[in-house]
């Protein structure tokens, strides 16, 4: 520990140190969560100087709010397919590419790369695909999966999003994994094979244990983007067709900034960062219990 | 047996190839049509360009703005950056080093702070900085920049200073350095490799961030990249050959980067994870 003499000199160095991220802190999330929470007993509409207080109408008009729960259902749907197929994929790549093989290094790169670019970007990019390649190659080879585009059926524009998305953040989560994959000791995995262990075996009895905090880390991040989903949905289906694809992230978007309602999409905001933050320390508590000692 | 495994090894690397065309695919299909008449994109996407169409690049390039945005996306990302990684070091270092019970609770509040997601933030943030006129400025993006990352980054800092040995530092102040002095001289020195790791993971965020630059940034010329290819799709959906090229515009920057520091990058997100 580190002590200085008198008050002053205390007090300049830590302002020194930590007063501009501490005021930026404050003023950029501090402040704007706790105003949030006012804004959520209000009836501001984005334009009048003065708004009233309305109590916990906002709160029972989230309830009511037909539309809000259906597209928390549908991103509840959402997260858990993405959170699984990601994390399974990444797994696996993970696991491939760790085997000592030459060239291991592109092909992580290859499959890292989509997370360099925004969701915005690669929205428009599947859009492309969905929209002009697919449903030429459909017609072309017949394939009646593809004849129509995805992106204008409600139900296969859900997975257009799913698919993108699975395809948007394997790579990441991969890198995660290789970093828990390089991490479980060589001494333990030596052992193992020399008591006759085969591959299979050692993968469900030292590696997939051993990795529980690396799987911790990407379902916690898998989780909490897929919640968060705005620009890839805002670029790839504008939540169309008919809404059918609207997330729940897009519909406090809507509801705020398009319809107006600054108190009810800050409620509905404040509703959802509740349950989100429920789900994922769930998740973490609960993972947590799994881990085991090297 | 022998040569079964080499068919298995065989098997494994062609279905890693199969995996890697189709996470690059999407890529070399924007490019190849980047490049083509509309007409020809839309009766044969898949088909590699007769003629090259640079008119496509000459016409997104002016619609977008691209001079203006990506300078603009260059700016905020570059000063977003060097603050962060600055402000989070210097407050990471005084944290460990003055570990009081204040500071301990203040250091909890900001690791708390991670789990509030910016949809609940973003109404009252723009109803705040928009009453104070701080609105359509690039200086308040990248302030608010600040504000949301220096949490993770003082985190990781925080966790990586606490191994490094308070000798050194003790013997620069010994040797009459000042607090500034010391910590410009010896600590953050010392801190490249965890400044690498926030760097990348702050380039790759506000670089691509979309929803914040588009509720702050109201005028046009003051767009991000980001911004203004998503105005410019959104402008002139008929015309495929210049939207490609518009995304392959978009895209380029990143590619040239990811060419030359790939290593880093992949190591950064890496580092980032295990904390």
């Amino acid at each position: 520990m580190l002590t200085e003499k008198g008050l002053w000199t205390r007090l300049r160095t830590r302002l020194i140190f930590t007063g501009p991220t501490l005021f930026a802190f404050a003023t950029v999330m501090i402040i704007p969560f706790l105003y949030g929470i006012y804004l959520t007993f209000t009836n501001w509409d984005g334009i009048a100087v003065e708004q009233s207080l309305v109590g916990w109408d906002n709160y029972v008009g989230v309830f009511k709010d037909t539309v809000f729960w259906t597209s928390f259902g549908m991103t509840l749907e959402y997260v858990f397919i993405t959170v699984v197929l990601t994390n399974a994929v990444a797994f696996l790549l993970a696991y491939a590419v760790t085997r000592g093989m030459k060239a291991q290094g592109w092909f992580r790169a290859g499959f890292f790369l989509p997370n360099l670019v925004g969701g915005i970007v690669l929205g428009f990019i599947w859009q492309f695909i969905f929209n002009q390649v697919l449903v030429f190659a459909g017609q072309k080879m017949n394939i009646p999966l593809f004849a129509a585009s995805w992106l204008s059926d409600p139900d296969k524009a859900f997975w257009a999003l799913i698919v993108v998305t699975v395809w948007q953040y394997a790579g990441y989560m991969m890198v995660i994994y290789i970093a828990g994959l390089m991490n479980v000791p060589k001494d333990v995995m030596e052992a193992a094979s020399i008591d006759g262990a085969s591959n299979r075996k050692m993968l469900a009895r030292i590696v997939l244990p051993l990795m529980v905090p690396s799987f911790i880390v990407c379902v916690f991040l898998s989780l909490q983007r897929g919640f968060m989903v705005y620009d890839l949905n805002v670029s790839l289906t504008s939540g169309g067709p008919f809404k059918s694809t609207e997330m729940v992230s897009m519909h406090v978007y809507e509801q705020a900034f398009l319809a107006r309602d600054y108190g009810l999409g800050q409620a509905e905001a404040f509703v959802l960062f509740i349950l989100v933050a429920t789900i994922t320390l769930l998740q973490v508590y609960f993972s947590k219990k799994l881990e085991v000692e090297a | 047996m022998a040569g079964q495994s080499r068919i298995f090894g065989w098997a494994k690397l062609l279905s890693l190839m199969v995996a890697l065309v189709l996470f690059i695919f999407p890529f070399l299909l924007l490019i190849t049509n980047s490049f083509k008449a509309n007409q020809a994109i839309t009766s044969d996407p898949l088909g590699l360009p007769a003629s090259f169409q640079w008119d496509n690049y000459v016409s997104a390039f002016d619609k977008m703005g691209y001079i203006s945005a990506f300078g603009n996306s260059l700016l905020i990302t570059v000063a977003g950056v060097l603050l962060i990684a600055l402000l989070a070091a210097m407050t990471a270092h005084y944290f460990v080093r003055h570990n009081s019970k204040l500071n301990q609770y203040l250091f909890f509040l900001m690791v708390a702070a991670m789990i509030i997601p910016f949809q609940a933030i973003m109404i009252p943030l723009v109803k705040i900085y928009g009453s104070l006129g701080l609105l359509d400025n690039k200086w308040s993006l990248i302030y608010m920049y600040i504000g949301f990352g220096s949490p993770l980054a003082v985190f990781i800092y925080h966790g990586f200073i606490k191994s490094i040995p308070l000798e050194l530092e003790e013997a620069a102040l010994m040797d009459g350095c000042g607090r500034v002095q010391t910590f410009f001289r010896i600590v953050l020195p010392v801190l490249l490799p965890t400044s690498v790791t926030i760097a990348v993971l702050n380039v790759l965020w506000i670089w691509n961030d979309f929803l914040l630059p588009s509720l702050v940034l109201t005028s046009s010329e003051q767009r991000t990249l980001p911004l203004s290819t998503f105005y410019f799709y959104g402008t002139y959906t008929v015309d495929y050959g210049p939207l490609m090229a518009g995304l392959v515009l978009t895209l380029l920057p990143v590619l040239v980067v990811y060419l030359f520091a790939q290593k880093y990058i992949i190591q950064g997100v890496m580092q980032g994870s295990i904390k």
